[in-house]
């Protein structure tokens, strides 16, 4: 049923205006307010778990997250990954980064080549 | 290596050799298919890798004026100061096609691009690190969007890659050896069948011909025979 539901999500978001979300701490979240992101702030991972599901069925072009809550939200966010839209991005927080951007693309190499061969010199 | 359980039968023989050619020639396919998406995507990876080292540092620049502005100020002014987003983005997601694959394409504008000023609020009660804030994370935007993009086709990519490489594997190393150890095994049998048939029809006509030259001898013995009868 599920899948079903995200398919249709699929067909039915090409060309047409999007929500860019975010979802972090309040800290972190406050300034993209200025740019008309729906800001949504949570400040533990079940609360942001629920925030994503919710939100990822709707319109949403781009949803940002705050690295601190991707890293717990792992699970919940591969399960929307092969969705075109939204695409789920990791952002740095208000409390640092934790180079999970970049271990995403590393990741990402890895799967698709079978062998870290961009990020292998760090 | 696995034979396919079929009937060594001609018919199937064809078939076989039909499905060996569509394999061979899905493979080579597939394989040209993988290294043009894997040729993208390192190309893709190789630029996400360059423009994230770039944002997060001006991103945690954004954060530290923030925090400032934040301790500078009274929460509820900065809460009310950027409640109504004056230069509000609008997003709109299209889907081109790469290989196949459907990526997402943002193009997105700011409202207030046309009068310059970005700042959703009066000077009067708000701190310079605000605008500051505001300033460096109105240059950033463009730069974020652009990661979000590029990295939701990054991920896309590397996901039909993946399958890709198995089909490519699945055919090359199961499928396709399969099909032939099956041709070839067939075409033992039907060889096989073909020299028993021959070894029996030589022994038939091995037989017909013991009977017919037996039948020659008595005919000539009975002619002998009775030539001699005659003699006398």
């Amino acid at each position: 049923m599920q899948a079903s539901n995200l398919r249709s999500l699929q067909k039915g978001s090409g060309g047409l205006m999007s929500k860019i979300g975010i979802i972090g701490d309040a800290d972190s979240v406050l300034g993209f307010k200025a740019f008309g992101l729906e800001a949504h702030v949570c400040d533990d991972a079940e609360k942001a778990a629920r925030i994503l599901r919710d939100i990822v069925r709707e319109d949403y072009g781009i949803i940002f997250i705050t690295e601190r809550y991707y890293k717990e939200l792992e699970e919940d966010i591969t399960k929307y990954a092969e969705l075109t839209l939204p695409a789920i991005i990791a952002i740095p927080g208000s409390d640092g980064s934790y180079g999970i951007g970049l271990s995403n693309v590393k990741y990402a190499v890895e799967k698709a080549v079978g062998a870290d061969i961009l990020f292998g010199d760090k | 290596m696995a034979r396919l359980n079929v009937k060594p039968t001609r018919m199937v023989l064809t078939k076989l050799k039909v499905q060996l050619r569509v394999a061979i020639k899905g493979h080579k396919l597939m394989k040209d298919k993988r290294d043009e998406l894997m040729r993208i995507f390192l190309e893709q990876a190789r630029a996400i890798k360059v423009l994230r080292e770039e944002i997060e540092p001006q991103l945690e620049e954004v954060y530290q004026s923030f925090a400032l502005a934040r301790g500078e100020m009274n929460p509820e002014v900065l809460e009310e100061s950027l409640m109504y987003p004056k230069n509000r983005v609008t997003l709109t997601a299209k889907t081109k096609n790469v290989m196949s694959v459907d990526v997402p394409a943002f193009t997105f504008h700011h409202d207030s691009t046309e009068t310059g000023n970005v700042y959703p609020y009066g000077f009067a009660t708000t701190s310079g690190a605000l605008d500051q804030s505001i300033a460096k994370l109105t240059a950033l935007f463009p730069q974020l969007m652009k990661l979000a993009e590029m990295e939701k086709e990054a991920m896309l990519l590397a996901d039909e890659i993946e399958k890709t490489r198995r089909r490519v594997n699945a055919l090359e190393y199961v499928k396709i050896p399969a099909y032939e150890e099956t041709i070839k095994y067939i075409r033992m049998k039907l060889a096989e069948e073909e020299r028993g048939n021959q070894t029996r029809l030589m022994k038939v006509k091995d037989m017909m011909v013991a009977e017919q030259i037996e039948l020659e001898r008595a005919r000539t013995a009975k002619m002998l025979e009775e030539a001699k009868a005659g003699a006398f």
